[in-house]
């Protein structure tokens, strides 16, 4: 019997009017998977990279060897960073859906993966962010309204209105700067994490972006890189089910997981649930410790939905089903840490419910503070002449030139 | 003074850096143990150890991408691209990250990354290493972008992209690495320690990015070139006995505007000549820039010679290449008219 290839199409589990389908998801129970010693050699853990490590079970304890036996106050700081970054996206979402921001990206649903990996850093480690990784800004201190005044491009925008919102940086905070082109961070963290070795620091670099881009050729680059000089470098994939419309099986997660390419570079890798706060952080802090250490890179891939659109330009009611949230099957990150903190740490809803309530404020408090810094349509505006500066870091004569054009334009 | 060839002449700039400078590393294919295919790293890794002169996996744009980590976190890395031919996997690295990284973060962050990369044809090297891609580079705003001419030249500005706080691109014309090149292949090769610009102090020197140099001062005409045009420029216009000013452009970004309008406002003649292929190359930027700042003392049409619209064929380079013939034609045309 003669037989042709037929080229394979991805087909998404679910469209829009379909039941959510997450069976292809594969799932270890809570406490389940084993933690190797941060020193274990890549061949000896492969497993790791197809299981999922998780801390919390059904029930909302923490159980199993990757429990990072973090304190309360520590449970309750996580929760108040991811807290206030859910409060902080609902606030731009509104302020662009009003007009008053041209763009926004929400983090809603992935708020674990970025405020535990921070908060298991150290503050010096450098952190290669994406555009959906402001929960490390919020866990690392940033005040809210340097971000909003970003998204404002106003008086006071770190990026002097060179950038769309969301694109943030922030040198003194150690957190690099968010490119509009994907995964071109990924090389340039493991290559701070060379130069960390050159110099004989031992400050870690860690990098992240999502599974779509893990189709670019720079995820290959930072692997090969990465493996070949054994950089101190954490290669983060935030896998979120989605890339815009395209879901995770057109980057090529249909038959291996995104964490399963690691172990070919011979990098260490890891699958974990990243809707776990304590997954998050412990399996972070392993990887941390281990570059720090002098084995290596880690690939971690962070299972997660994304729960909001791509973007405020976007409709995910065009190509998923509506209520593919609720059936999944990791659940909401932020209510999995209330739980465990309600279950083990004497939190509980009229707390939480008043922590909500006062990030709220604080978001208000914010918003009101950095509009006084001018917002798109009303001053204090920007010098536009700045827009000429940063080009080179003296400027040339032929900008120079060229800013007066600009300027005798203005005096017309 | 000692007399260098190019390839020693970069390799000492490269060399003093290293010394002088524990933040410089170089970085390319081949270039640590073997010391360059060219052989302009060469003895490097053995002077400064495998952590400062590091060779590189077969991969330009990780090449590009790490060395821009690396310039963030303090370094000042020399990256060597093996081919500019090769350079493109890193294109989108150098146009929409280094070039860009000082603006869209407010010079909060930046990456003093060099960039060098043999180019140019006449080396039997085919399409795949022989092309001049130089305009497809100073198109991109926020890098500089220079080529040598000369060893004395290579070794200063190397030293100065080295120290400069922005990215350059350094274009080394590998037809000229052993010895100026006039353009006529059936001549015997000539060495540089016949040239003057052959003599290379052994020492620290810099020769400042962004100012052209004329070569040879005259009243006919003048001559914009840079890299193995330079040669060719000089033969041809010694064929033709034309009185021509000779101007190295040496670097393309930025630009020394001024030394190129006082010459055509001498001249009143202008002639261009490149390596790279004709349409949209860095020439009609030099055509534009001469018709906009000398209209009024042009007394001829501005005349390109360029290499042909063409991929760079391996048999057929020296038709390609635009030798004395074309040039000595293009001067002719444009002493004659007006």
């Amino acid at each position: 019997m003669s037989r042709t290839p037929k080229l394979h199409v991805p087909r998404a589990p679910a469209r829009p009017g379909e039941k959510p389908d997450f069976s292809y998801v594969h799932l270890s129970p809570a406490g389940a998977v084993e933690r190797p010693e941060v020193h274990a050699r890549v061949r000896d853990m492969s497993g790791l990279a197809d299981a999922l490590v998780r801390v919390i079970d059904d029930d909302h304890h923490a159980v199993g060897p990757w429990d990072p036996h973090l304190e309360v106050h520590d449970l309750q700081v996580g929760l108040r960073h991811m807290l206030l970054t859910r409060a902080f996206d609902e606030r731009m979402l509104r302020m662009q859906r009003q007009g008053r921001i041209s763009f926004y990206m929400q983090s809603k649903g992935e708020e674990a993966v970025s405020v535990a990996a921070a908060m298991a850093m150290a503050p010096t480690d450098m952190l290669f962010p994406s555009y959906r990784t402001q929960g490390l800004q919020i866990a690392r201190g940033r005040s809210l309204v340097d971000l909003m005044c970003q998204c404002l491009s106003n008086s006071r925008d770190m990026c002097k209105g060179r950038q769309m919102p969301v694109m943030y940086h922030w040198s003194r905070g150690n957190i690099f700067s968010v490119s509009g082109n994907l995964t071109s961070h990924y090389p340039q963290a493991v290559g701070w994490a060379m130069a960390a070795a050159i110099k004989g620091d031992d400050d870690v670099a860690a990098a992240w972006i999502g599974e779509g881009s893990t189709a670019e050729a720079d995820f290959h680059h930072a692997l090969t890189f990465g493996a070949v000089y054994q950089a101190p470098v954490i290669l983060n994939v935030i896998n979120n089910q989605w890339a815009i419309s395209t879901f995770q099986g057109f980057a090529g997660g249909e038959r291996r997981s995104f964490a399963a390419r690691g172990p070919g570079y011979g990098i260490a890798s890891i699958r974990v649930d990243g809707n776990d706060f304590l997954a998050v952080y412990a399996v972070t802090r392993w990887a941390a410790d281990r570059a720090r250490r002098g084995n290596g890179p880690t690939l971690i891939e962070h299972v997660t939905y994304r729960a909001g659109a791509h973007s405020t330009s976007d409709d995910p009611s065009r190509y998923r089903p509506k209520d593919e949230w609720e059936a999944w099957p990791l659940g909401d990150p932020v209510a999995r840490l209330k739980q465990h903190l309600i279950a083990e740490a004497g939190w509980s809803e009229a707390r939480h419910e008043a922590l909500e309530s006062e990030l709220r404020n604080h978001v208000d408090d914010c918003w009101n503070e950095a509009i006084t810094y001018g917002t798109m349509t009303e001053g204090p505006f920007l010098d536009e002449n700045e827009l000429f500066e940063d080009v080179f870091r003296d400027m040339p004569a032929h900008l120079i030139e060229q800013r007066e054009q600009m300027r005798n334009l203005q005096e017309d | 003074m000692p007399q260098m060839n190019m390839i020693q002449a970069l390799n000492s700039a490269m060399d003093i850096m290293l010394g002088r400078d524990p933040g410089v590393i170089v970085i390319g294919e081949d270039v640590g143990y073997f010391g360059g295919v060219f052989r302009t790293t060469d003895g490097l890794q053995r002077k400064y150890g495998e952590h400062r002169v590091i060779d590189a996996p077969i991969a330009e744009g990780g090449i590009i991408g790490s060395v821009i980590g690396m310039g963030v976190n303090g370094l000042r890395p020399v990256a060597e691209i093996q081919f500019a031919d090769y350079i493109y996997p890193g294109f989108d690295q150098i146009a929409s990250q280094l070039a860009k990284l000082r603006y869209r973060t407010a010079g909060e962050f930046c990456a003093p990354v060099t960039i060098r990369s043999p180019c140019g044809g006449g080396i039997r090297g085919g399409q795949t290493h022989s092309q001049s891609p130089e305009g497809l580079f100073t198109h991109i705003c926020g890098i500089k972008v220079v080529m040598p001419s000369n060893p004395y030249d290579a070794k200063g500005l190397l030293i100065s992209a080295i120290e400069d706080d922005d990215p350059v691109v350094f274009f080394e014309p590998k037809r000229i690495y052993n010895g100026p090149f006039d353009g006529d292949p059936d001549k015997p090769a000539v060495p540089w320690s016949t040239h003057p610009a052959g003599e290379v102090p052994e020492g620290y020197y810099s020769v400042p990015i962004g100012r052209a140099e004329v070569v040879r001062p005259g009243e006919d005409l003048t001559i914009l070139c840079y890299g193995t045009m330079v040669h060719v420029a000089q033969a041809a216009a010694r064929l033709v006995e034309a009185d021509a000013e000779i101007i190295d452009v040496r670097t393309m970004v930025p630009l020394d505007v001024a030394t190129l309008r006082q010459s055509v406002e001498k001249t009143g003649r202008c002639v261009i000549v490149h390596e790279a292929t004709r349409f949209s190359g860095y020439g009609a930027e030099l055509s534009a820039t001469i018709q906009e700042e000398c209209f009024y003392s042009l007394e001829a049409p501005i005349v390109r010679v360029c290499g042909w619209d063409t991929p760079y064929p391996h048999a057929f380079e020296w038709q390609y290449f635009p030798g004395q013939k074309r040039l000595v034609a293009a001067i002719e045309q444009v002493l004659e008219a007006g």
